[in-house]
């Protein structure tokens, strides 16, 4: 690793490609992108001329499991993208360098590639106590991320916890874990969720921003379109039992030997973006729903803090009960309706003992 | 007997002249308002039954019905429910749409329901008086020809504001299926700004059921109740639009 200026080319020379295959590669890649006939030898070039994007891959709060799932992606390899595609010149948890040599090449990086480096961030940097709970070089986590994130071109927000806080960030988050589009509010930042994201998402966000130069089409949270514009739910190969009224009414009945929909058993399918029932886990094997159990809803915001994996209905703990909304909505509408029935209850009286005081005063 | 109207110059009643019967007997003419004009009523029934279609179907959508035994391709119970869900949301939303627009051009009655006069003095203290008959503190009621101010104020907040967000959320959970290049995600996905989970939307949702489950509750009883205890024909003046004064 270490700082490069090499290309795509270069690299791909050193392996044992020849240039006839890479023009190759290159003409089949302009035809299935549906570029005119130029693109070929523009796409060439580029890969001969451009140097390879560099990229920064910080640990903040987290688990390993972004990485731990990075390096099983099966299409492309992780080999590919690490070793050709990017210049990943920085990851503490992977690299070879360590201590002072380690953190060197980062104030390399940034001097080099001013503004054009990707900053991978897994993790979150916690924010109580001045950023004392992560110390990462015997500094703060959260100010080697701001001045790494300075010079950044862009960030990626590698799974829930960088995207949304996870499970270091669920209540009462005593660390104060904050997302990263919190404490950097000056870059782009992409957020790939997931605990952990599919590690074909991983390396589909890294080769599209290596490939195109430029960031992919991102939807209102800031998710790459490509994989997080649809719910489990509608994709979900169960999604027919869903439609028909087939659901699984407990662990092993029958209906969860046949493969009904797990809506009922509190699958968090239909509010969860991911790319889970397309691209599925391990080379495109399984994802949870298949296997039997139902979607936790791990890519969502706060998914920790919704109540049990196992209930259709969220807990609300607002009224310092554990209720869903059924239940403090039949209470509220019962108390309601009790109320009702009392307040008539009295009128009726009233008017009858009203009425007999007026016949009184009549005679 | 008319003096608590809420504005005395277009209250006034046609009062019938009073005539006298064959036998001399004084038939009394029962002064009658127009009040609710037939655009507000349609609006009336129309949501009224699209919101227990909601309700109903809602309801079921977070409580499915047991599941159903045989091939998938031979049931369509959820997807139906769902249907009827979607349906009467979008007419409640056009409905209520509508109800909208006609408080631009319709009668002042037809406005009541969209604000509360905050700051008028007078309001509260009608309020105030409102609750206290409903209290059984005041033994005489007064009399108005549009709604109570105790009822404005309920039909904006209990209504008006419930079945706005409802629709809102609605609109943006069903953007959920239509995908993010629909027009309903384009008009109500800034809703997932504010609550990125859209299981929170959905919990609202849901909660907002329940509240317009009270709402109905109060709404029906007051009503009826209204109708027996203040002299004043209420029920049948959303289908007849006029209001009847009986002494």
């Amino acid at each position: 690793m270490g700082a490069t200026t090499e290309t795509f080319y270069s690299v791909i020379r050193r392996q044992g490609i020849t240039r006839r295959s890479f023009h190759k590669f290159c003409s089949l890649t302009a035809t299935s992108l549906g570029l005119g006939p130029v693109a070929a030898s523009r796409i060439a070039n580029a890969l001969e001329t451009k140097p390879r994007t560099p990229v920064i891959w910080m640990h903040g709060l987290e688990c390993t499991c972004c990485s731990e799932s990075f390096i099983r992606s099966a299409h492309p390899l992780v080999k590919d993208v690490v070793l050709s595609m990017i210049s990943l010149d920085y990851d503490d948890t992977i690299m070879a360098a360590a201590g002072q040599q380690a953190e060197e090449i980062l104030e390399e990086t940034r001097a080099k590639y001013k503004g054009q480096y990707i900053l991978a961030v897994e993790g979150n940097p916690p924010l109580n106590e001045g950023g004392m709970f992560c110390i990462d070089g015997g500094k703060p986590f959260v100010e080697k991320l701001k001045v790494m994130a300075e010079d950044a071109m862009a960030i990626i927000a590698w799974g829930a916890c960088a995207s949304w806080g996870c499970v270091q960030a669920a209540k009462p988050n005593p660390t104060q874990a904050t997302p990263i589009d919190k404490v950097i509010t000056n870059k782009p930042i992409i957020k790939v969720p997931g605990c952990p994201p599919i590690a074909e998402v991983m390396t589909g966000v890294v080769t599209f921003i290596t490939t195109f130069g430029k960031l992919p089409e991102l939807d209102r949270q800031g998710r790459p379109k490509m994989f997080y514009s649809q719910r489990i739910h509608d994709k979900c190969y169960r999604r027919p039992h869903f439609d028909a009224g087939q659901f699984v009414e407990e662990w092993d009945d029958e209906a969860a030997r046949k493969g009904y929909c797990l809506y009922k058993m509190g699958c968090k399918g239909p509010t969860t973006y991911n790319a889970c029932s397309t691209v599925r886990w391990n080379g495109g094997v399984s994802f949870p729903i298949q296997s039997g159990h139902g979607c936790i809803g791990c890519s969502e915001d706060g998914f920790w803090d919704k109540g049990s994996f196992y209930d259709r209905l969220t807990t609300i703990k607002q009224f310092g009960i554990e209720r869903n909304a059924d239940q403090i909505g039949m209470v509220a509408a019962g108390t309601v309706g009790a109320a009702v029935a009392a307040h008539a209850a009295v009128t009726a009286v009233k008017r009858l003992a009203t009425k007999r005081d007026d016949a009184k005063q009549d005679h | 007997m008319m003096d608590a109207v809420a504005r005395p110059a277009e209250a006034e009643p046609n009062l019938a002249a009073i005539a006298a019967d064959a036998a001399g007997e004084h038939a009394v003419g029962r002064p009658t308002v127009y009040v609710y004009e037939a655009p507000v009523r349609i609006c009336h029934w129309v949501n009224a039954f699209a919101i227990i279609v909601l309700m109903v179907t809602g309801y079921l959508i977070g409580t499915p019905l047991p599941s159903v035994e045989g091939e998938a391709s031979a049931s369509f119970v959820m997807g139906y429910i769902r249907f009827a869900h979607f349906a009467a949301g979008q007419v409640l939303a056009v409905f209520f749409l509508a109800r909208i627009l006609w408080a631009f051009v319709g009668n002042h009655h037809s406005r009541q329901i969209f604000y509360i006069p905050v700051h008028r003095k007078q309001f509260w203290k009608e309020v105030l008086h409102e609750i206290r008959w409903y209290a059984f503190l005041e033994r005489e009621p007064k009399m108005y020809v549009g709604h109570n101010p105790l009822a404005q104020t309920a039909m904006f907040t209990g209504f008006t504001l419930f079945v706005a967000f409802m629709i809102v959320t609605g609109f943006a959970l069903y953007s959920e299926g239509t995908g993010i290049d629909s027009w309903q995600h384009k008009l109500f996905g800034w809703v997932f700004a504010i609550w990125p989970n859209s299981q929170d939307v959905h919990t609202y949702h849901h909660l907002g059921m329940w509240a317009l489950v009270m709402f109905v509750t109060v709404h029906v009883y007051a009503a009826i109740r209204e109708d027996i205890m203040s002299r004043q024909s209420i029920i049948s003046s959303m289908i007849s639009g006029e209001r009847q004064f009986r002494e």
